[in-house]
């Protein structure tokens, strides 16, 4: 397996176009912000041959064509040279420069129709439905990666009160803005979408526009706040149509 | 210009290469699932090779001509005919207006590629024609052909194989050269294939045994195999020991083992991330043959270094490269 070994960061193969640095080593609030900084920075100024950033839990991947990565020594391979040239411009990065993260209100109408396993969650956990909304509502979530869909965001910080391991049958279909708690995470389904996780209420807001340039409304490294808002304020909100 | 869909065939659906710089909003790239030949066929009739080409699957479409159109199939072998008679492959058919192209099931392969002159005049989404289905966009109108639909076709604006016209201005249905490209598809004649494997990130995770048995086993492709991953059956792998894996990147080719010991190969349709053990990678190179085999066919594994690997992947493209310079002069004929 080859590898190209920083100080602190390593650099291996993921395939031959791809390859994975890995940033950190668990899923910790510094790790986070250390893959926000790495992945701002590889996107302000990108390296040649680069098609894509993807930052996750603690690596960053960059998904490339061989056939373009600049500046090849002799005998050298596509994935050293790209290594090398990450590695350069990763020795002299200042995390603490990253621009701050993006902070977003997010509208819930949480329980009925709009979340029906709320009453379930609430009786797992021996709580009121009032009492698991409130602590939904609590905390700042700092998104930890985009996968599974588009714009289909891990959030993380949510209190481990409520945290409820996934259906053992996920459903066909889940409702496009239907919030969900999967383990030790929440997250709010973009698209209507086959999904396991506990569906506790819904938002108005449109997370995810293919004709956007900025497709996915959260990004990794954004933090998110829940606001409980009643079926009316739901109705009125989803009739604005609005976006972010 | 356009084509008019009189039967849609499982599954038919406009593919490129793929929609890049959108994997950090949750964006699957998608795209054609076998690019070499998705490649050749733009080739053939002259296109750049990320325009889309039509990615026909299993039982293939009904297509009537409404204007007469330059195009080219590569893949998979479907016995597609025009009005009834043979269509010849991995070469340049121009096909007369009114004509119907019909392509029957899939006799060797799986996928087959149409690639018209010009290129299939649909919007880019996100910078790219690739139909995602679970997210409805891209490609035509976000979902597989249907019967009815009308295939809008971009005029070319070049004059490419004239002697083809003057055939069909004498009277043809359609016309095509008395040569084709090298398709390589000779090697899906068989039923087991060897595939090449740069081992990857937690190939040391898996015990001493399973690791030999990756490369000495035979691994069938299971029948719930899709555009998203290709299952495999045979022996069942085990993890040295039980290790969480924090979600991370994943790519076209990446083999991941879920705790059920089953290798999964993900294909054009994987999520951007993944959160299983990931052993390795299949050689860019040897996707579109993977991309070609059927349920039911085997392979087997071969370990290769990423090295070699990308020495391959450039290889090829220098191959390419030969045979789109020699097709830009045959198109002068």
């Amino acid at each position: 397996m080859s590898e190209a070994k920083l100080d602190t960061l390593k650099v291996e193969a993921l395939g031959d176009c791809a390859l994975l640095i890995q940033v950190g080593a668990d899923a910790s609030e510094q790790t986070a912000l250390r893959v926000y900084a790495v992945v701002q920075h590889l996107l302000t100024d990108p390296l040649a041959g680069v098609l894509d950033v993807v930052g996750a839990v603690c690596t960053v991947a960059l998904h490339y064509d061989p056939l373009r990565v600049g500046l090849m020594q002799d005998a050298q391979t596509p994935f050293d040279a790209l290594a090398q040239q990450v590695a350069q411009r990763l020795s002299s990065f200042d995390a603490a420069a990253a621009a701050p993260a993006v902070e977003h209100k997010i509208p819930v109408c949480y329980g009925g129709d709009f979340g029906a396993d709320l009453e379930a969650v609430a009786q797992a956990h021996g709580l009121t439905e009032a009492e698991v909304i409130a602590l939904h509502t609590a905390p700042l979530y700092r998104v930890q990666m985009l996968g599974f869909a588009p714009g289909f965001a891990y959030l993380a910080g949510l209190d481990a009160r409520i945290a409820t391991p996934r259906k053992p049958t996920p459903r066909t279909r889940v409702p496009a803005g239907s919030v969900g708690i999967g383990g030790e995470l929440t997250a709010v389904y973009p698209l209507d979408l086959p999904g396991g996780w506990h569906l506790i209420g819904r938002s108005p807001v449109r997370f995810f526009d293919p004709s956007s340039e900025r497709p996915s409304l959260l990004v990794a490294g954004d933090r998110v706040r829940f606001e409980a808002v009643s079926a009316q304020e739901y109705g009125q909100l989803e009739g604005d149509g609005q976006w972010r | 210009m356009a084509l008019r869909v009189q039967r849609a065939g499982i599954l038919s659906t406009l593919q490129d290469l793929g929609r890049y710089g959108f994997q950090r909003f949750g964006v699957p790239v998608g795209g054609v699932m076998d690019e070499y030949s998705h490649r050749l066929a733009n080739l053939l009739v002259g296109n750049s090779e990320h325009e889309a080409t039509l990615e026909i699957t299993l039982a293939g479409p009904r297509l009537e001509f409404l204007n007469d159109t330059l195009i080219g199939v590569c893949g998979g072998d479907f016995a597609p005919t025009v009005d009834g008679e043979n269509l010849p492959a991995a070469r340049p058919v121009l096909v007369r207006r009114g004509c119907v192209v019909d392509f029957g099931a899939c006799r060797l392969g799986c996928r087959a590629y149409l690639a018209a002159a010009g290129g299939f005049d649909v919007p880019l989404v996100m910078g790219s024609k690739t139909t995602y289905l679970r997210g409805g966009f891209g490609g035509f109108e976000g979902r597989a052909l249907r019967r009815g639909d009308v295939l809008a076709i971009r005029e070319t604006g070049q004059d490419s194989y004239p002697s083809l016209r003057q055939e069909l201005v004498s009277g043809a249905k359609f016309a095509y050269p008395r040569w084709s490209v090298n398709a390589n598809s000779a090697f899906l004649a068989h039923d087991h294939h060897r595939i090449h494997f740069v081992s990857g990130r937690h190939w040391e995770l898996l015990s001493e045994d399973s690791r030999q048995q990756f490369f000495s086993a035979e691994f069938r492709i299971a029948s719930d195999s899709d555009r998203m991953g290709y299952r495999l059956e045979g022996p069942t792998l085990s993890l040295q020991t039980r290790t969480d894996i924090l979600s991370e990147a994943v790519t076209f080719g990446s083999v991941q083992v879920p705790p059920d010991g089953r290798p999964i190969v993900l294909m054009a349709n994987r999520q951007t991330t993944g959160g299983y053990p990931r052993i390795g990678e299949v050689a860019t190179v040897d996707l579109p043959l993977l991309a070609q085999l059927p349920p039911g066919d085997t392979v087997h594994f071969e370990g290769i270094t990423l090295e070699t690997s990308q020495r391959l992947y450039v290889q090829r493209d220098r191959d390419l490269g030969i045979m789109r310079e020699a097709l830009r002069m045959r198109a002068r004929q």
